[in-house]
């Protein structure tokens, strides 16, 4: 196990290293969370009570959003793009002859890029919203705590879906295509482009299921305290479910993959 | 009798791959042999050279002995294991460098990717300093130590590689061209340190490369394969007797000749004025030869060329193609 934190901490440190990339995504972050907050109040106006939040909390959804986008990955920029890399280079067969288990292994590496991400993109972009925005955001730190679980729990859903996603390139080697389907998939259903909880009927039913709503949706609505008591424990255990599915197939697809594929390269 | 470590009973790698046929857009399947049917076994502590032309199956040799490639036919055991079965619990006893690619972490510093690699080894922390500082010292990383990875150059970070395949004591080191790109020192420095670690720690060494010169100082025994398959295996000097192949006199005469007739076993390969050169079975004796010519000849100087391991090799390898085609 204390391998596993190394190597969390080794990628904390690693992403510590990019700073010019640190200092230009918080400014898009930043930026963006203008541009999203002004059009949710343009839309906030016309709809007050739009997805059952009023306009702080609209504006906190913004917010909490650009301060997760890069820790969550929503936009990609995780891991899945190197391990895809790695396997398509062949490099992956260093990291199969070392006696540590891949998953892991890839999951600690990304907790700690997220752990960076989420203080070093995270802070600035909430701090500034809520200096020039009036937002809902809760005074209680067990509220706070919450929340931070419920993200942990998110982020090991959004590993879980990329891990698997990830992993079809021993089968596909061009991997162009499932990488766009499945960053639109993450964008529209994690709620990054509108909350979820705006579409009616059916559809949003089935949108708020799917687990991509676990990457930001649910923390964001433990934070507002939307769904607190009952809801809260149901957040959790609707997180930490999909969380334990996706991880399992990961590693029944991971087992599959390297006993059955070939490792590319000379 | 030595117990194999490594042994290897017809094993087969089969790639299946689809490749575009003519000017139509299907694809067709078809198979290469990358390894057809290789047997060999290698005792504790040895040291030999696998070597063999491009896409001879080397590659594919090492990766199956790792694990990381699944046989497709045949037996392979490395320290009694199945390794492509049980990969994980080999890999505490193996240490691998793939000249082409790097075990290190890009963006930090030398020191910090053996920490994590001790960390994923488990290394005790005593054997681990001592290690490090074996490694250190005859590789000459000191410098380098702060550099991320990603500041090396080839050869730094080359011997950045070996150095981490070695600090958990592996019982055997794979090594996949672990000279490619390095310098003249740097390679007399790996070659030394591979050379210790063989006698001192009795790691068992399967080396892979194109620079016979490894091969010469560090391996006695050299195994060649060819399309898949081992075409020798034995000794370095027995190399020149199943390559058929030559050493070459060259003699100064005082003056310009016809080229020098009558000497048994020996035939005059080329002449350029006062200077002749003479080949002769490489397992013979000079020394009749040398004094045939000195009896009738007006000898002023003379030199004798050991063949080229490289030359003895093409040779065999060509011998093979022959040999291969005449078969129907
Ligand atoms: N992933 C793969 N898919 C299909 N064919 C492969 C694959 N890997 C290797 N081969 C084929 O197997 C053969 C042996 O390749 P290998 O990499 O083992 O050669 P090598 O002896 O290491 O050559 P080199 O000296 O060039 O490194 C080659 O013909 C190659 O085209
Ligand atoms: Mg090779």
């Amino acid at each position: 196990m204390r391998l596993y934190g190394a190597v969390a901490a080794s990628s904390f440190r690693r992403y510590a290293t990019y700073r010019v990339a640190t200092a230009a995504g918080v400014f898009t972050n930043t930026v963006f969370g203008f541009i999203l907050a002004y059009t949710f109040i343009a839309l906030w106006s016309i709809r007050p009570h739009l997805g059952g939040y009023d306009q702080a909390q609209a504006l906190t959804f913004v917010w909490t959003s650009q301060a997760m986008l890069a820790a969550a990955a929503l936009l990609g920029g995780g891991f899945q793009q190197e391990l895809q890399e790695r396997i398509r280079t062949g490099d992956i067969a260093i990291d199969l002859y070392r006696p540590a288990d891949l998953q892991l292994w890839w999951l600690a590496s990304d907790l700690g890029r997220a752990a960076f991400q989420l203080l070093g993109r995270g802070l600035v972009p909430l701090a500034v919203g809520a200096l020039c925005f009036d937002l809902a955001l809760p005074s209680s730190p067990l509220v706070w705590l919450a929340f931070l679980a419920s993200v942990l729990l998110g982020l090991l859903v959004g590993f879980a879906v990329r891990y698997l996603v990830a992993l079809t390139s021993f089968w596909l080697l061009d991997g162009a295509g499932v990488d766009m389907v499945s960053g639109l998939l993450c964008l529209f259903f994690s709620g990054s482009l509108l909350p979820l909880t705006v579409f009616p009927g059916a559809f949003g039913d089935v949108a708020r299921m799917l687990p991509w709503s676990a990457m930001l949706q649910v923390p964001v609505d433990v934070l507002l305290g939307v769904n607190s008591g009952a809801g809260l424990a149901g957040s959790f255990a609707f997180q930490g479910c999909w969380a334990l599915v996706l991880l399992a197939a990961g590693r029944l697809l991971q087992g599959l993959a390297t006993r059955k594929v070939v490792v590319q390269g000379g | 009798m030595t117990e194999a470590f490594i042994e290897l009973d017809g094993v087969e790698k089969v790639f299946e791959v689809r490749r575009r046929s003519g000017r139509r857009l299907r694809r067709e399947r078809c198979t290469v042999r990358a390894v057809d049917g290789i047997s060999f076994a290698v005792p504790r502590g040895e040291m030999v050279g696998y070597i063999g032309p491009n896409g001879a199956g080397k590659s594919t040799t090492i990766k199956m002995l790792t694990g990381i490639l699944t046989p497709s036919g045949g037996r392979l055991r490395v320290a009694g294991i199945d390794p492509s079965r049980e990969r994980t619990r080999l890999a505490r006893r193996i240490g691998v460098v793939f000249g082409q690619r790097t075990t290190l972490w890009w963006d930090l510093p030398l020191r910090d990717s053996y920490a994590l690699v001790r960390r994923i080894y488990g290394i005790p922390e005593a054997r681990y300093r001592a290690n490090l500082e074996r490694c250190v010292e005859l590789l000459d990383l000191g410098a380098l130590l702060g550099v991320p990875v990603r500041q090396l150059s080839l050869g730094q970070r080359m011997r950045g590689d070996i150095a981490a395949a070695l600090l958990h004591d592996p019982e055997v080191l794979y090594l996949d061209e672990p000279t490619i790109g390095l310098d003249v020192v740097s390679k007399a420095r790996v070659r030394r340190f591979l050379r210790e670690v063989n006698s001192e720690q009795g790691t068992t060494v399967v080396l892979t490369t194109h620079d016979l010169t490894d091969i010469e100082q560090l391996c006695r025994r050299v195994m060649v394969i060819d399309h898949g398959r081992l075409v020798y295996d034995g000794g370095l000097d027995g190399l020149h007797a199943v390559g058929e192949s030559e050493r070459t006199l060259v003699v100064d005469l005082e003056r310009e000749l016809p080229p020098i007739a009558g000497v048994p076993g020996a035939r005059t390969v080329r002449v350029d004025g006062p200077r002749q050169w003479l080949a002769f079975p490489a397992a013979a004796s000079a020394a009749p030869i040398v004094s045939a010519v000195a009896d009738r000849y007006p000898l002023v100087d003379l030199s004798l060329r050991e063949p080229a391991i490289e030359d003895v090799i093409a040779r065999m390898l060509e011998s093979g193609e022959g040999r291969r085609s005449a078969v129907p």
